[in-house]
């Protein structure tokens, strides 16, 4: 295996993204920072996206996340007052027992995916062409089998429910009001 | 199923009426309506009466007299194969002394709630005392005419109960709670062996029924149902039959006051007078005398050790009631013991009756003077009331000279006195002088004992007659006056029945054998009764009929004996001294110690316990977010590895 | 290609427990949402790296990561105007000041 091949440099400085930002984005003690780490998290996932060739996924993950998801943390975190700062140390105890959980998680999982063996499909590589849009469209809107028109229907309700009830609930009282 | 129901029923319902609704009539219209339904209930009684002992419907066909049963509800059915008649049941027995009950029960109740309308007048809870009046009527008569001798004890619970509410009717009087106490506790405690004996009873006859229990066979003298199924059966050293009896007498002698139990009739008299007429005087406290008769039958054949010991204790009580009667300065304490000394005359009485035909005159006599005994005991009763009215006290002292204020009740007294006396022609000439006949057959030492309570009790009664009558007159705060009409009026019907009683053909009606028999004065014993009473009658002129100082000096010279009895022997002081010093003090006060400590300690520890491990592991309940998914991660990792590593 | 599939899996294991990390000890409600998201992704790449890896034919993976994504932004949505509505009323977004519920 060439370790220094392009793709394999370009794993492992994705990878590296990801974990270095992600870890900062969940420790560091300035929530808008936080945001911002959290960004080039979801930006690196979505070059690993592209790296696997799933353009579309990859679009969507920008779009969404990056455009859409970020931009909703940074004007909760804006309408909500003195949060530019967060000052109140995480107690080292906390810290202990967050870090046991997560190391513990994480032993038992990575043993159990080296053990596990996966078949890998030799008709990867010829495969890692870009999905075909088309073999998408046919996907979402089929009702035969390996085809998911009622996810698809399904979540759109869900969004529009989410619409309605984040303007709801964020709305202010009408006592508060008057 | 005929109008016989009315007799129970009226009562009841009267007594759910006032009860329940008391508190929205006029205190007058609520008395008005007891006694308006009693006398329905008096006049049912009377027909009934006139109805068993004056036409056939009484008459069996060889001329003796009828048990009629006119209904019998079962009410708890515990028969099975074995034992085909062990059922509970509710009913109405008429038979010669039921029927008398009858009568007895509803004339004085009649009178006591005539009476009551005018010494009640202005009591605070006037309707209340209305309805407990009728509640007891109701229980006693259902008592009397009990089919079976547990519905007899319902009833006597029932009126024991009555008799508590009559009691402590003036409840914010600390003696008369403390009365009312005392005689539920003596009752019940005498209730519970009369409870183990019918257990005993029906255990081994497997029924509850009088006429099985009580039918005999002359000719081979036993109880037939309770010889065949209790006979020769031993338990320590005692047949079980005269052990369940006496236990069942026990019971009667708790609730006739006899000794040792005697010791609540006296604080009864807390209680109103006219309750105490009733109650205390004519019915209730003749329950034990009517259980002794009821099943006098099965006293007689299967355990006349028993009756032997009924006869003595009531030949002792008598004498020692009498001699504290003699004492006593509360003119309704002298009745009280007066009555406990005439109830033991009639246990006497049954105690040495025989069976049959002129043999059984004891029982005749006992009936007869529990007849006469009520009439002319209300009378008294309802007299002192009169005049514990008119002087607003209970204490001789406050008396003297009365007989020019209220000249009917002077008269009233004084013929009731002459009745218990003995004097011809009153009543209790005739009851009393039956008793001494038959005790004079029975046992000679009993005659004399009671020859010398009937001086003893003509002493004490002109005592307390010349005393409150004659004697002189102290200051009166205000004049006393007769009592109102409705007052009077009954003290005279009572004592027409007083004057008249002694003379119903009792040995007609009332019999062991049920066939009626003759029965004549033997005059000797007569004249030898009427000669003590006399010299009652005359020691009690020569000492109290003015004031002078003979009475104290006789007192001096025996005066530790008098001191005794004017405390009644102190047998309250024993009881108090067993059950506080040795019950409370020596064995409850280890119980305690047991219970506080041990019990409560156990309980307490349980109850730290939990509270210790709820307080540590509240901890977990944190409300805490993130609390929760470290288990949950913790938990699924846990999980994971177990399932697939172990 | 020839990263092995076990890379992709090391990646994705350490970034979902990052997260589960974040969870624990943030203290900020929107912090704690920031990790959700990391917890999400990181399951959004298992789903992605199986499907090309293990079976390239076909789009389940694909299809799910899609709607993983749907499903984070509507949570996220609705989860950002319940912030705000606890701030409103609390004046703090801290998960150690909200006791209301609790009682």
């Amino acid at each position: 295996m060439d370790l220094l091949s392009a793709n394999n440099i370009i794993f492992f400085l994705l990878a590296t993204i990801i974990l270095v930002f992600g870890f900062l984005s969940v420790t560091t003690t300035k929530i808008l920072r936080a945001a911002t780490y959290l960004f080039f998290v979801l930006f690196a996932i979505a070059g690993l996206y592209l790296f696997l060739s799933y353009e579309f996924l990859a679009a969507v993950q920008l779009s969404v996340y990056a455009g859409g998801i970020v931009v909703l943390f940074v004007f909760a975190i804006l309408l909500v007052k003195n949060l530019g700062e967060e000052t109140e140390k995480v107690s080292f105890q906390k810290k202990l027992v967050g870090g046991i959980a997560s190391l513990a998680g994480v032993a038992v999982a990575l043993i159990t995916a080296f053990n596990y063996g996966f078949i890998q499909n030799e008709t990867a590589d010829e495969a890692a062409n870009a999905v075909d849009m088309q073999a998408v469209g046919n996907a979402l809107m089929g009702v035969e089998k390996y085809q998911y028109l009622l996810p698809f229907e399904a979540s759109s309700i869900l969004l529009l429910a989410c619409i309605i009830g984040s303007v709801v609930v964020a709305q202010k009282n009408k006592e508060e009001k008057r | 199923m005929d109008y016989t129901i009315l007799l129970l029923a009226i009562p009841f319902l009267m007594f759910l009426i006032i009860g329940l609704l008391g508190y929205k009539m006029t205190p007058k219209f609520s008395g008005l309506l007891g006694s308006a339904g009693l006398a329905v209930v008096t006049a049912l009684a009377y027909y009934t009466a006139y109805r068993y002992f004056f036409t056939e419907f009484g008459q069996a066909a060889d001329g003796a007299r009828e048990t009629i049963v006119m209904f019998n509800y079962t009410w708890l059915d515990l028969s099975n194969a074995s034992r085909p008649d062990l059922m509970i049941q509710i009913g109405m027995l008429l038979d010669p002394i039921s029927v008398m009950m009858l009568v007895v029960i509803t004339t004085v109740s009649m009178m006591v709630h005539i009476y009551s309308m005018g010494y009640m007048h202005g009591e605070e809870g006037f309707q209340r005392y209305y309805a407990v009046l009728s509640l007891f009527t109701f229980a006693m008569l259902g008592l009397v005419v009990a089919t079976n001798i547990f519905q007899m004890y319902i009833f006597w619970e029932l009126v024991g109960v009555s008799s508590f509410l009559l009691i402590s009717f003036y409840f914010t009087k600390p003696s008369a709670v403390r009365a009312a106490k005392k005689a539920f506790i003596v009752t019940r405690f005498a209730d519970m062996f009369f409870l183990i004996g019918i257990l005993i009873l029906s255990y081994y006859t497997k029924t509850f029924d009088f006429l099985k229990l009580t039918a005999v066979d002359p000719e081979a003298q036993h109880a037939t149902l309770v010889f065949s199924t209790m006979g020769g059966k031993m338990f320590m050293g005692l047949s079980v039959t005269s052990i369940a009896l006496l236990l069942i007498f026990l019971g009667g002698a708790g609730k006739s006051a006899m000794f040792p139990f005697h010791i609540w009739l006296p604080d009864a008299m807390e209680g109103p007078t006219p309750a105490s007429a009733l109650i205390h005087a004519a019915t209730m406290v003749v329950a034990g005398v009517f259980l002794v008769a009821r099943l006098f039958p099965v006293y007689f054949f299967e355990a006349p050790d028993v009756l032997h010991i009924i006869a003595y204790i009531g030949g002792f009580t008598s004498l020692f009631a009498a001699i504290i009667a003699c004492t006593q300065t509360d003119i309704k304490r002298v009745l009280a013991f007066s009555t406990i000394s005439q109830i033991a005359y009639m246990m006497v009485a049954l105690g040495v009756s025989g069976f049959g035909g002129h043999d059984g005159l004891g029982f005749t006599a006992s009936m007869w003077h529990l007849f006469t005994h009520a009439m002319f005991k209300a009378t008294l009763f309802m007299a002192a009331g009169c005049i514990i009215h008119a002087v607003h006290s209970n204490e001789m002292d406050a008396m003297g000279g009365l007989r020019h204020y209220m000249k009917k009740t002077y008269y009233t007294f004084g013929i009731a006195c002459f009745a218990i006396a003995g004097i011809f022609p009153l009543s209790g000439f005739f009851s009393k002088d039956e008793i001494l006949v038959a005790a004079f057959e029975a046992d000679k030492i009993l005659y004399f004992c009671q020859t010398f309570v009937a001086g003893l009790t003509a002493f004490y009664m002109f005592r307390l007659f010349f005393r409150i009558f004659f004697y002189n007159e102290p200051k009166f705060e205000h004049t006393p006056h007769e009592a109102p009409a409705n007052m009077w009026v009954p003290l005279c019907i009572l004592s027409v029945f007083t004057i008249f009683s002694g003379w119903f053909p009792f040995s007609k009606w009332i019999s062991t054998d049920l066939i009626g028999y003759d029965i004549h004065t033997v005059w000797p014993i007569a004249i030898g009764s009427t000669v003590v009473a006399l010299i009652g009658i005359g020691t009690a002129y020569v000492l109290y009929y003015k004031k002078n100082d003979i009475p104290d000096r006789i007192a001096n010279t025996c005066k530790s004996f008098y001191t005794w009895a004017s405390h009644r022997f102190y047998i309250d002081e024993v009881y108090l001294f067993i059950t506080n010093k040795i019950i409370f003090g020596g064995i409850c006060a280890a119980i305690a110690w047991f219970d506080r400590h041990i019990i409560d300690g156990f309980m307490d520890l349980l109850g730290w316990t939990t509270n210790t491990v709820s307080e540590e592991t509240k901890e977990i309940q944190s409300g805490s977010v993130q609390q929760y998914a470290w288990v949950f991660i913790m938990g699924v990792i846990t999980i994971v590895t177990l399932a697939l590593y172990l | 290609m020839n990263i092995p599939v076990e890379y992709f899996l090391v990646l994705s294991t350490l970034l979902f427990f990052i997260g589960v990390f974040g969870f624990i000890v943030r203290k900020n409600l929107i912090g704690i949402l920031m990790s959700i998201e990391l917890v999400l992704n990181a399951v959004n790449i298992n789903f992605v790296v199986f499907n090309r890896f293990l079976y390239p034919d076909k789009l389940e993976g694909f299809i799910y990561g899609l709607f993983v994504i749907i499903v984070a932004a509507a949570e996220t949505a609705v989860a950002i105007a319940i912030i705000i509505n606890v701030y409103r009323n609390m004046k703090n977004i801290d998960v150690n000041s909200i006791k209301e519920l609790k009682n």
